[in-house]
């Protein structure tokens, strides 16, 4: 699988990306300047942290209308593979491949620490490397990470089984259902706010976020 | 406008005596341009009028510097071909005027420092000095300045992973937010500020400039009264955004061979950069001012060599490659204009609308500025603490200093900073004694830490500087980090008064003795004075920023114990109460002599204990600083979750007293341990061993559930912004 790493101003966890990719995909992917508009050749467009265009109007508000997204969004009516983390979740949910928002988190304040996730399925081929029910520890850092949705959509998400992640011990942002990240209906576009690609080298403290790297890598 | 004459200059912050130097090397009367570009050049923040003399006093070489003071910042050689670049910096003054932007503009100012000079920024760290948290406004400065640094910190994306935080009255008007950013070059892509190439044009790349900060260097050199929220004006706006775009659009260029030499526009603006610039470089600079890119209309050119507008830089190009220059920042949306050009004068000229509004010979700006000896009284040395008895057993002084807002968890804080992002993050926050961030690419990691201890140095200011860089040494040591070199922020009063003058010498006196007995040179440094509100002094602070490396990350030690491990006190304990905060939180006293720092003996202690934790035989180790033994094994058991029993001694004095040079050490296996300080004449001393059980065992039997300790430590900053 060839991977892509989207690069808008202002993003900054794209070096973080690529490590955790490099690493499991022993391949180096892709740096995808946000005014290219020609993804072909990659397989998976994995969209990073950071605060692209200062996060200002609205988080991804700004990076949703860049030349790029035309072309991811035509990745994933094809069936391809997306992976949106963070601000990345941010700008899928402001283009419309995901549902819902992220809004400030519920205590007003940047929330930067370790936090413990639910795998609620393994069945996707972001999951695979990781059990069913498992409880994984992933660091997070964000100030919109409070996810939310109305009810009916809740509902839905919960119904077609498309949650991907929930907080497992600790809901500090406030996300309606304690939900950490999504997925859409064909199970091929992720959203999650934590990082995992943040704890993929015991150095760093662990490696709790590798399994979905290497389950990507695999696919 | 108003006449220029001695009034003017008087309210531009210049004295009879400068202005009459400024009479005589221009040989008339300046202009208004003119005079703003003397008065910021000459101001205490940029020409270190008041503290040169004494900071010659400081050891800055050592074989592994490659550039120390003089250049935007300290460059050391860590290996591999590669230099670690850091500074620490002050932003007091505009940080109690509007916390929210004093703090975030001035980790903007410390990373330019550090990326011009060709470094990709890897860590911040900061050291915040606040007052009495009884006081509303004190809770105002702490969280405005807390969000500040965040704001601007994690949109970046450089990880904030360390700092100190101390409260004290003295603080009350004059909170301290000095910030420290570390980088990383090769060392054959280093880029300094001297300019050169007659002709060469002289560029302007990023944010718009805008009336804001006028005379923001002006205000840093003088007290505060009751009327200085009216200086509001004079802070500047930092835009994290475009400071991000501004370190890739740098960086990329810097791959290209364009650049001459580079500086940023930090305190003063377009006037330090070019005549700093031009200075360096022997040559002469003429910018014409209808070039600069503008955010406001109708801006004279006074207005615009003195705005602090943030994230701008000023670059000498070489002249056949402006427009692929041109091109890499406009990719990064950000201003590139060409304003002016190096020539042979000698002099900064400067043009508006087809007027000459400046024309001064750069040599004389520089070479004639004020240089003060000013008149100093080092203050007696203070009589060593009298005898005292404790009213509280130790468990109840524990759980009470603990929970004390200066040795209280700072987590509430750092969740708030980003401290994961690059991936390199080896020991964040509350994990080791100093922030562990590994070089990417390598199995290298730097050990960086930021130290001072002010209830000490307004007790006695030589030792409070020694002690200050002592700890920073320390702090690296017990990570098994090398300590390298130390950037220092010199946090004080009005040194027109002899005795704020006095703990300056007094502390620099101290700080040299210290850095030359450990091999710990000066690479750079700032110097912030006047901080005073109503005339009251600060407590002299001489915050130490310190950079050590590892060659194998994988043998950063950090504080967190486990079961089955003994743990040894390392260094001799007398007990020194005075001036601790034991006194201080126990007894309600700040008084008698700070405990006394004896190089050789941190020296020693401190070269034993790093050999031992390279040599594997260490599991933890965790310096023993503000609050004594007693706190530093708390602290122990809660970062690794594991209970302690203890069975040796029990004088409040032995367990909360500050003495210097003293690690505890966990270790599996002390038998060799202890054979080997005995063998290196080091002192060393079995406190007891971990336990399974989760709590806190003191000599005589009696227990504190971590689960109390942990509430205890973890409570006061919740609390206090739960109100």
């Amino acid at each position: 699988m060839k991977a892509g790493i989207l690069l808008f101003p202002g993003i900054n966890r794209e070096r973080d990306m690529a490590l955790a990719v490099r690493q499991s995909f022993g391949a180096e992917p892709r740096i995808i300047w946000h005014k290219e508009t020609d993804l072909s050749g990659i397989d998976l467009v994995i969209i990073p942290g950071g605060f692209s265009f200062g996060d200002y109007l609205r988080c991804g508000a700004m990076a949703a209308q860049s030349p790029i997204m035309r072309a991811v969004k035509d990745h994933a009516a094809r069936g391809g593979y997306v992976l949106g983390v963070c601000n990345g979740f941010q700008i899928l949910t402001e283009t419309g491949l995901l549902p819902g928002a992220l809004l400030r988190n519920a205590g007003l304040r940047f929330l930067s620490m370790d936090t413990t996730l639910s795998v609620e399925r393994n069945d996707t081929v972001f999951t695979a490397k990781y059990a069913k029910g498992e409880i994984f520890r992933s660091p997070m850092a964000h100030g919109d990470g409070n996810y939310t949705a109305d009810e009916p959509t809740l509902d839905r998400l919960e119904g077609e089984n498309l949650v991907a992640f929930r907080y497992a011990d600790e809901n500090r942002n406030g996300s309606a259902r304690s939900i950490a990240g999504i997925y859409s209906p064909n199970l091929r576009v992720l959203g999650l706010m934590p990082h995992p690609e943040n704890l993929v080298d015991p150095l760093m403290g662990g490696t709790d976020g590798k399994p979905l790297f290497d389950s990507l890598a695999a696919a | 406008m108003k006449p220029v004459n001695a009034d003017l200059a008087k309210s531009f912050g210049l004295n009879a005596g400068e202005y009459a130097k400024v009479l005589e090397i221009m040989g008339r009367v300046p202009s208004f341009t003119e005079l703003g570009i003397f008065s910021v050049m000459w101001s205490e923040h940029c020409s270190y009028k008041s503290s040169r003399v004494w900071l010659k006093e400081l050891p800055t070489k050592a074989p592994w510097v490659i550039h120390g003071p003089g250049e935007n910042a300290g460059v050391i050689d860590i290996g591999e071909g590669l230099a670690a670049i850091f500074k620490m910096e002050s932003h007091n003054h505009p940080s109690f005027i509007e916390p929210y932007q004093g703090a975030a503009t001035g980790v903007g100012g410390i990373l330019r420092d550090v990326f011009t000079m060709g470094a990709r920024p890897i860590a911040n760290l900061n050291a915040l000095r606040f007052g009495d948290p009884a006081l509303p406004v004190t809770k105002r400065v702490v969280d405005g300045v807390v969000r500040g640094i965040g704001g601007y910190g994690n949109c970046v994306g450089v990880p904030t992973v360390g700092g100190e935080v101390n409260f004290h009255p003295a603080y009350n008007g004059n909170p301290l937010v000095n910030a420290m950013t570390v980088g990383i070059a090769a060392q054959d892509k280093i880029f300094l500020s001297a300019a050169a190439g007659i002709g060469n044009p002289v560029v302007y790349v990023g944010s718009k400039t805008g009336r804001d900060g006028i005379h923001g260097a002006t205000m840093a050199s003088t007290e505060f009264d009751a009327n200085s929220a009216e200086k509001r004006p004079t802070v500047q706006v930092g835009d994290p955004f475009t400071e991000k775009l501004l370190i890739e659009a740098c960086l990329e260029l810097m791959q290209t061979d364009a650049i001459v030499a580079i500086q940023d526009m930090g305190a003063a603006g377009l006037t330090s950069s070019s005549v700093e610039m031009a200075g360096k470089g022997g040559v002469g600079i003429e910018l014409i001012m209808d070039n600069v890119p503008q955010r406001e209309t109708g801006m004279s050119a006074y207005e615009m060599m003195l705005s602090e507008s943030q994230e701008r830089m000023l670059l000498v190009i070489k002249p056949e490659r402006s427009e692929a220059a041109r091109a890499i920042i406009e990719k990064w949306d950000l201003d590139y204009a060409v304003i002016g050009h190096i020539t042979d004068t000698g002099r900064i000229v400067i043009k508006h609308h087809g007027e000459t509004e400046a024309d001064i010979p750069l040599a004389p700006l520089s070479d004639a500025a004020p240089l003060y000896h000013r008149p100093y009284v080092e203050a007696p040395k203070p009589a060593p603490l009298g005898p005292v008895s404790s009213p509280l057993g130790l468990d109840e002084a524990l759980l009470k200093l603990i929970a004390s807002p200066d040795l209280c968890s700072r987590r509430w804080i750092f969740d708030q900073y980003d401290s994961t992002v690059g991936g390199q993050t080896v020991k964040r926050p509350a994990q080791a004694d100093a922030a562990i961030v590994r070089l990417e690419g390598t199995n290298r990691a730097l050990a960086i830490t930021t130290d001072c201890t002010p209830r000490y140095c307004v007790a006695d200011a030589e030792q409070g500087g020694a002690q200050a860089v002592a700890e920073a040494w320390r702090n690296i040591t017990a990570t098994g980090a090398l300590p390298l070199a130390v950037t220092d922020n010199m946090n004080f009063g009005n040194p027109e008064k002899p005795e704020v003058m006095g703990q300056f010498v007094s502390a620099v006196k101290g700080m040299a003795a210290a850095c030359i007995a450990l091999d710990f040179p000066v690479v750079s440094g700032n110097v912030s004075l006047y901080n005073e509100t109503e005339s009251r002094a600060i407590l002299p602070t001489p915050a130490i920023g310190a950079v050590g490396v590892l060659e194998d990350a994988s043998k950063a030690t950090g504080y967190a114990i486990a079961p089955g491990q003994t743990l040894i006190l390392i260094g001799e304990t007398q007990g020194e109460l005075g001036r601790s905060l034991w006194l201080r939180e126990i007894l309600g006293l700040e008084e008698g002599a700070p405990p006394p720092v004896s190089l050789l003996t941190e020296r020693q202690n401190g070269d034993f204990v790093r050999g031992q934790i390279l040599s594997g035989s260490v599991a933890a180790c965790h310096d023993v600083s503000d609050g004594g033994l007693l706190i530093a094994l708390a602290e122990m058991a809660l970062a690794g979750d594991t209970g302690i029993a203890l069975t040796v001694e029990n004088s409040a004095a032995f367990w909360f007293g500050e003495d210097q040079a003293r690690y505890v050490l966990a270790v599996t296996d002390p038998a060799p341990l202890l054979a080997a300080a005995q063998a290196a004449g080091v002192a060393a001393l079995t406190l007891g061993t971990t336990q399974a059980q989760n709590y806190l065992t003191l000599p005589q039997g009696v227990a504190i559930s971590l689960t109390q300790l942990r509430e205890a430590h973890e409570r006061f900053f919740p609390a206090w912004f739960a109100l």
